[in-house]
């Protein structure tokens, strides 16, 4: 089941590549069934998931790579546990909406839902594997639909952005390599179960620390944080709505993911060691991107700073190292996402009509949009962490979990939050309250089912999560519990 | 008739040539349709050869044949069968490649046959378990190259062939004085007999040391790592493309496979052992900086594919000083060289043959004319850019679990250091690599008259194309021939 849902955006892209050239608006249709099926076996999994026993279900596993001279035997082997499994219900919900979203591609359509297929498949490898080379092979996988889909259909400064972006990644995750290469040939396995139980890592060929360095630049360079977070403003600012959402939405997590899953759930010594320093550039980065978005002038832009921000608290429940400081950590990726995809979604629409960015020049729009308003009322509130919004729940969770560990931290962390508050309500002020801009009287609010459908089902998400956060942060907890007993 | 059998497969590419050559004299030549009728006929028993050699190659496979020839001169064994087929495989698609070149061209039967022949030295190479042999093999496929590198005749071909023979014959002097230390010590020419010299004496270190020198120097020009690759832009980019292909691929895997024997063999145990393992890392880590860095700033497409064959090779010599810096028994290292040279054969071949087809149409190799050739030809570019990324290493391509191999030998052998450098020189690398790939994508053509490549090329790349995500999927195979070649010397 699990392997098939991976899969499945594959042979959908497949399909998609062979259509013929007069049928290439076909392939919007082609890319939204298969978002929709791989959204369905995914829920199914989901409630399937046996929340009593825990632990990683759905395993596929077979050998892949057979050596018979060495220990390196590479396994394609997936599972899902509680971490993962809502991670994979985020990327297959915010597929089916890039997807949709996508509706008005015209450019080369073919191509883009192809590629927005391959990305699906290979965010659903990486949050799904359970040996560390077929992540890492999901994770560069991932660099080549998005260096596409940023060059080719971007805007602005689009292959200046999609250059950054991959030359980025692929720098962190040439360290990466190097890091699982050591691992694994110290534990003389790949896979991330047996790793986690291995023990401490002192007798590898090179100081554990280093190994533990080299295998968390990339996820670090991933989130992004501060001062490696460059790439990201640029890259949203100049990628596709769509792949603003995913890459928001989703891709960011992989970075968190990574910290959770490999530099803590395998090396927790070193992470336990490393705590403060991840907690002060946790701090620094929420900061940073804080105040970084009051000087922005492109809404994508303000977004984009704000997920530096809104990461950081990722990290920062990360660096308190106990089960509720994860747990919020783990429930903050599954918020942040859907809370700035939609705002990715939302800015893209705006843009669709205006065909400008600048705060400067939009005002108003309240009139003309009204819905598209009241959207982004919702997504930005649950972005400042309203109670009864998911995002509060996160943000909560997280500075319950720092308060003991790193105190004057998670005020600094607290302070971020108030920020947040002051840059999503001026922004939404400047943009769509105030008198309307007769330049702008033309334009049309958001009609579409393609348009109201999606937005209106992350506002679902937002509330359900935010009224009863249970139902995902049961499931989060459980899995980051036996990462937390470790680091204890 | 036993010798005969076992050196079969070379037999088949040179019998092939001489009958290339025969016919070639034969058919006749006036008129304009007659000549065209050559091209076919010719290129065919060509590619015939090449499959004759490759199948008596399975033929001894298949009837479990290995042993010694030829009183030692050639063994043939899993490593041996390894190359032949390689060559072999290589040298029909360097002749399909080269089918639309030769439609231009008179010396067709020469350049065919030529290339059989080099072909089958560089299986001598793989073959030879004794430094003359070794030699003559050596000489008869680099003779061979000379001719084919200059055979258009042109300004810059001229140029690149004198340069090529040149220092082609310094690097042989250098070579075989390298020999002729190992035979004054050991009094043995067999690689088997210098072996046990070697490995049963503490004397006279430093004649060894200089004997690995320059062996290591000779050989390092057939590699063609750093710095010992003056040669290769000049003669990548005057050269015919196909020959330069061939040279990139074939040339350069017929030197590691001489390198491996000579050292694994005959100095695989005894006192120098970490000696030239520190060479090899050092050459490792220099070839694949200067390779990629001079890569970045290339306006043409062959010389960028030339320095950057040179950081490949960089990149295939950790494997080799993985073998040595631990245990000679490591066999990791060895079956990740042998395993990397042939991931390595079907990538860059199939970069070639695209950028042989996509030159031929636009009529320039400035990789700035490349713009929008994704948009004139969909799927050549789609072929071209699925090289690329297995160049640079993405997955699921060959060259990713190429890559990922040899590093994963480098770390077992405890030189984490060199496997940093490894995949930081990838980043490099993904930069020039991908800069073309960008280029054909989002650029937009200055015309938008669609083009395609002709059948033979268009055969050859989706082959290359579909052999490296074969690789890249399902490796097993291509590993379990590389370990039981690697075995040879375990």
């Amino acid at each position: 089941m699990l392997t098939f849902a991976i899969f499945f955006p594959l042979v959908g892209a497949v399909l998609i590549a062979t259509l013929p050239k007069d049928q290439e608006r076909s392939a919007k249709h082609i890319a939204a069934v298969t978002t929709a099926i791989v959204l369905g076996v995914v829920a199914y999994l989901f409630i399937d998931y046996d929340r009593g026993a825990g632990g990683y279900q759905f395993i596929d596993s077979t050998t892949w790579l057979d050596s018979s001279i060495s220990d390196f035997d590479l396994n394609y082997t997936v599972g899902l546990d509680g971490l993962s499994l809502p991670l994979v219900l985020l990327t297959a919900f915010l597929g089916l909406i890039s997807a949709l979203i996508s509706w008005r591609i015209e450019l080369r359509p073919k191509e883009y839902f192809a590629w927005l297929l391959i990305l699906e498949t290979s965010l659903l490898g990486v949050f799904s594997s359970l040996d560390l080379v077929l992540f890492f092979l999901f994770w560069e996988v991932e660099l080549i639909p998005m260096y596409f889909l940023i060059s080719i259909w971007g805007s602005g400064n689009r292959i200046y952005s999609a250059w950054k972006y991959v030359l980025y990644t692929f720098l962190g995750s040439a360290f990466m390599i190097v890091g699982i290469l050591t691992l694994g040939f110290t534990a003389g396995t790949f896979d991330i179960r047996e790793l986690a139980e291995f023990g401490s890592f002192d007798g590898a060929i090179i100081p554990a620390w280093s190994i533990f360095t080299l295998l968390s630049i990339a996820f670090l360079v991933k989130m992004p944080i501060v001062p490696f977070h460059t790439w990201l403003p640029d890259a949203h600012t100049d990628a596709p709505t769509a792949v603003s959402v995913m890459l928001a939405g989703v891709l960011l997590k992989m970075g968190g993911y990574g910290i959770l899953r490999m530099s803590f759930n395998i090396m927790p010594e070193q992470a336990a060691d490393a705590n403060l320093i991840f907690a002060i550039i946790a701090a620094i980065s929420i900061l940073y991107g804080a105040m970084m978005t009051l000087v922005q002038t492109d809404l994508k832009r303000l977004i984009a700073y704000s997920s530096v921000s809104h990461m950081g608290y990722v990290l920062l429940g990360a660096s308190s190292i106990g089960l509720v400081g994860l747990t919020g950590a783990a429930t903050q990726m599954v918020t942040h996402g859907l809370i700035t995809g939609m705002l990715f979604a939302l800015v893209g629409m705006v843009y669709d009509r205006a065909h400008t960015r600048e705060i400067g020049e939009l005002r108003g729009l309240a009139t003309r949009m009204p819905f598209i308003t009241a959207m982004m009322l919702v997504a930005g509130l649950a972005s400042l962490g309203l109670p009864a919004l998911a995002g509060f729940v996160a943000e909560v969770t997280v500075f319950l979990g720092t308060f003991e560990k790193h105190e004057a931290l998670a005020i600094v962390g607290v302070i971020g939050v108030a920020f947040a508050a002051g840059y999503i309500l001026w922004m939404i002020q400047r943009v769509f309250w105030g008198e309307p801009d007769p330049k702008w009287a033309e334009l049309t609010d958001a009609t579409e089912w393609w348009e109201r459908g999606p937005l209106i089902a992350l506002t679902v998400a937002i509330v359900a999560i935010g009224v009863y956060p249970a139902w995902v942060m049961d499931l989060l907890r459980d899995g980051v519990a036996p990462i937390a007993e470790r680091l204890s | 008739m036993a010798d005969l059998n076992l050196l079969g497969p070379q037999l088949a590419l040179l019998i092939g040539a001489g009958l290339i050559i025969i016919v070639d004299v034969l058919l006749p030549i006036a008129g304009r349709e007659a000549y065209l009728r050559r091209r076919p006929l010719l290129s065919g028993l060509a590619v015939l050869a090449a499959a004759g050699s490759a199948g008596w190659s399975l033929a001894l496979v298949l009837a479990d044949e290995r042993g010694e020839a030829f009183d030692g001169m050639i063994t043939v064994d899993d490593f041996t069968l390894f190359f032949n087929f390689l060559f072999a495989g290589v040298a029909g698609v360097i002749v399909l490649a080269s089918v639309d070149f030769l439609d231009r061209h008179r010396f067709q039967g020469e350049y065919l046959a030529l290339i059989l022949i080099s072909a089958a030295g560089m299986s001598l190479m793989a073959a030879g378990t004794d430094l003359i042999m070794i030699f003559v093999a050596l000489e008869l496929q680099a003779i061979a190259l000379f001719a084919l590198v200059g055979i258009s005749k042109s300004v810059s071909g001229s140029e690149a062939t004198l340069k090529f023979l040149l220092l082609s014959a310094v690097s042989t002097a250098i070579t075989l004085y390298g020999m002729a230390y190992l035979f004054g010590l050991s009094g043995e020419t067999s690689l088997d007999g210098i072996a046990s010299y070697v490995a049963n004496t503490d004397e006279n270190r430093s004649a060894l040391v200089l004997a690995a020198v320059f062996l290591t120097a000779g050989l390092g020009f057939k590699m063609a790592v750093v710095p010992f690759q003056m040669w290769v832009p000049d003669v990548y980019e005057g050269a015919p493309t196909p020959i330069t292909a061939f040279l990139s691929v074939a040339s350069k895997a017929a030197g590691f496979a001489v390198v491996m024997r000579i050292f694994l063999v005959a100095l695989g145990e005894g006192i120098v052992t970490t000696e030239w393992a520190y060479l090899f890392a050092a050459i490792a880590a220099v070839s694949m900086t200067v390779g990629n860095v001079l890569a970045l700033v290339q306006g043409n497409i062959k010389r960028m594919l030339g320095y950057s064959s040179i950081a490949q090779a960089g990149t295939i010599l950790i494997g080799l000083a993985a073998v040595a810096a631990e245990d000679p028994q490591l066999l990791l290292g060895t079956s990740s060289v042998v395993f990397f040279l042939g991931a390595y054969a079907f990538t860059n071949l199939g970069a070639f043959i695209a950028i042989i087809a996509i030159s031929h149409k636009i009529g320039s190799d400035q990789i700035d004319d490349y713009a929008g050739v994704a948009k004139r030809s969909p799927l050549l570019a789609l072929g071209l850019a699925a090289c690329l990324f297995s160049l640079t290493g993405f997955p699921p391509t060959a060259g990713f679990i190429a890559k990922i191999y040899v590093f994963n030998a480098a770390v077992q052998a405890d030189l984490v250091w060199l496997a940093i450098i490894g995949v930081l020189n990838a980043v490099i690398a993904a930069y020039y690599y991908l800069r073309v790939v960008l280029i054909m994508f989002a650029r937009d053509p200055e015309t938008d008259e669609a083009f395609l490549p002709s059948p033979y090329l268009g055969a050859a790349l989706a082959a290359a194309v579909i052999g490296l995500f074969a690789i890249g999927i399902y490796p097993t195979p291509l590993i379990e021939a590389s370990e039981s070649a690697a075995r040879v010397f375990g």
